[in-house]
């Protein structure tokens, strides 16, 4: 950390691309005295100031909550989703990561589904396609119930929760050499379908949203493991083995 | 089954590969053991390679070997193009830090290639190779040990056969725990385990068919 404590100078490679038919570019950018301390996104937010005093179109990126739990801030940095450090969301990470004169390569997250909208915004409906297909309950639950009313088991209650911790990123899609949405889908599934509310409706779940995943053409699962590594959650890669088991038992069962 | 289409889906065209290579894996596991036989000399090689050849089930066994092949195969094709569609743009730069993944488990299908023209050039050059005879007891036996002995006097032949172990070895290291999570099995108990099981099996495999050209090179 002490050598990294001084003020850094910044080389940037960041992707710009007009619109989703247009051919996009890199563009190089120096930027001079980057805080350690700096957000990623504070770094952008730096460059898109000084393109704005030149007259030249901003970088557009996606972000939101700016502190790791909405999913929004997409993107690649030198050939990693969410950048180098596990864990962390791009808005959680911070310059200290990155060492005085380095450059760094910007990209949106790539996958066919993921269009790019705008250089490093990239358009991620079909996620909310896939929920839309069962990432809910849609049984009467009754009213909130008392705690501990409900048994479940510890272990059952910490996967599930963990999870839940998904924030929907498409980290696992950006970083996965096929671009399998397969982490996602499977996070929700085992959310849901290890918790009695959600155990009534769990294999129309997993048929359902695993045909849509399908059906939006990302990729299939190799279990090379790149999309829990890349995932800000550390969603684990069991997930993906349980919407396996759950697929094929309700692909032999369910009517 | 549902009316979504099971042997369509990306989840069973993967359980469908995967169970059809740890059928191969089954396979491998007999021919290795078998072949030991090298070691305690030419009768009893040829003797056990004449009992399985004069066996009259073995066309069976061999046709289900070719259809799992055949499966493995077409699956393995359909889910690269679809996987390779799935991201049209290439990243330009490569994830190769906390976050990079093992190089084995990314090129599985160009592994698959290099194996497949292994098989066919291994077929070629046994199966359907040379036909010496050898007699034991009054019976005429192929002398398989011989075709072997011959074979591997060509120290570029053997490096090459050397090389394509170690890349079966490499996809079986994936491939066999892979399977399992594919299958759906997983628990953090016996997580760790697998693992080192998938790791024995590829070892054991491409190391015991590897000591017995290196052998026969050395010592014949
Ligand atoms: S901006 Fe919300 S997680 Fe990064």
């Amino acid at each position: 950390m002490s050598e990294n404590s001084k003020n850094m100078t910044i080389h940037l490679k960041l992707w710009k691309q007009d619109g989703p038919k247009s051919k996009g570019a890199f563009v190089s950018h120096t930027v001079k005295d980057v805080s350690p301390d700096m957000s990623f996104l504070e770094l952008i937010d730096v460059v898109n100031s000084e393109f704005i005093k030149k007259d030249k179109r901003p970088v557009e990126f996606d972000h939101d909550c700016r502190e790791g739990i909405c999913g929004t801030c997409s993107m690649v940095i030198n050939g990693e989703a969410h950048g180098p450090q596990k864990a962390t969301t791009t808005c959680q990470l911070h310059m200290r990561s990155f060492c005085d004169g380095d450059t760094i390569t910007v990209e949106p997250f790539r996958a066919k589904t993921f269009r790019v909208v705008r250089d490093l915004v990239v358009d991620r409906s079909s996620f909310d396609r896939i929920i839309q297909k069962g990432g809910f309950v849609s049984v009467n639950t009754g009213n909130a119930q008392d705690a501990n009313n409900i048994p479940i088991s510890k272990p059952d209650s910490d996967r599930s929760f963990s999870a839940a911790a998904c924030i929907g990123c498409g980290a696992c899609v950006a970083a996965c050499k096929n671009a399998s949405a397969s982490l996602f889908v499977a996070a929700k599934i085992t959310h849901l379908s290890l918790l009695p509310q959600g155990q009534l409706e769990h294999r129309q779940r997993a048929l359902n949203m695993v045909d849509q995943m399908d059906k939006e053409g990302f990729g299939a699962c190799t279990n090379t493991g790149a999309c829990s590594l890349a995932c800000p959650k550390e969603i684990s890669l069991d997930s993906i083995a349980l919407m396996n088991r759950e697929y094929l038992k309700s692909s032999v069962k369910e009517r | 089954m549902s009316k979504n289409n099971y042997f369509s889906s990306s989840v069973g065209k993967k359980q469908l590969m995967g169970i059809t290579g740890l059928a191969l894996c089954g396979f491998l596991f007999a021919h290795v053991s078998g072949n030991f036989l090298l070691f305690v000399g030419a009768k009893e090689y040829n003797m056990y390679s004449h009992a399985l050849i004069s066996n009259p089930f073995l066309v069976l066994a061999e046709l289900g070997l070719v259809l799992f092949i055949l499966i493995h195969m077409v699956q393995a094709f359909v889910l690269t193009r679809m996987n390779k569609e799935a991201r049209p743009v290439k990243y330009a730069i490569k994830a190769k830090g906390e976050k990079a993944t093992s190089l084995v488990s990314t090129y599985m299908w160009q592994q698959g290639v290099i194996i497949l023209v292994f098989i066919a050039l291994h077929l070629w050059t046994f199966k359907y190779g040379e036909v010496i005879y050898a007699e034991y007891d009054g019976v005429q036996v192929r002398d398989l040990f011989g075709l072997v002995v011959q074979v591997f006097q060509s120290p570029i032949y053997l490096a090459g056969y050397l090389l394509a172990l170690l890349v079966l070895g490499l996809h079986l290291s994936h491939g066999f725990q892979s399977t399992f999570k594919t299958m759906g099995f997983n628990h953090p108990k016996y997580e760790p385990k697998l693992k080192l099981m998938g790791h024995s099996f590829a070892a054991y495999v491409a190391l015991g068919f590897m000591v017995q050209p290196v052998y026969i090179y050395l010592f014949h």
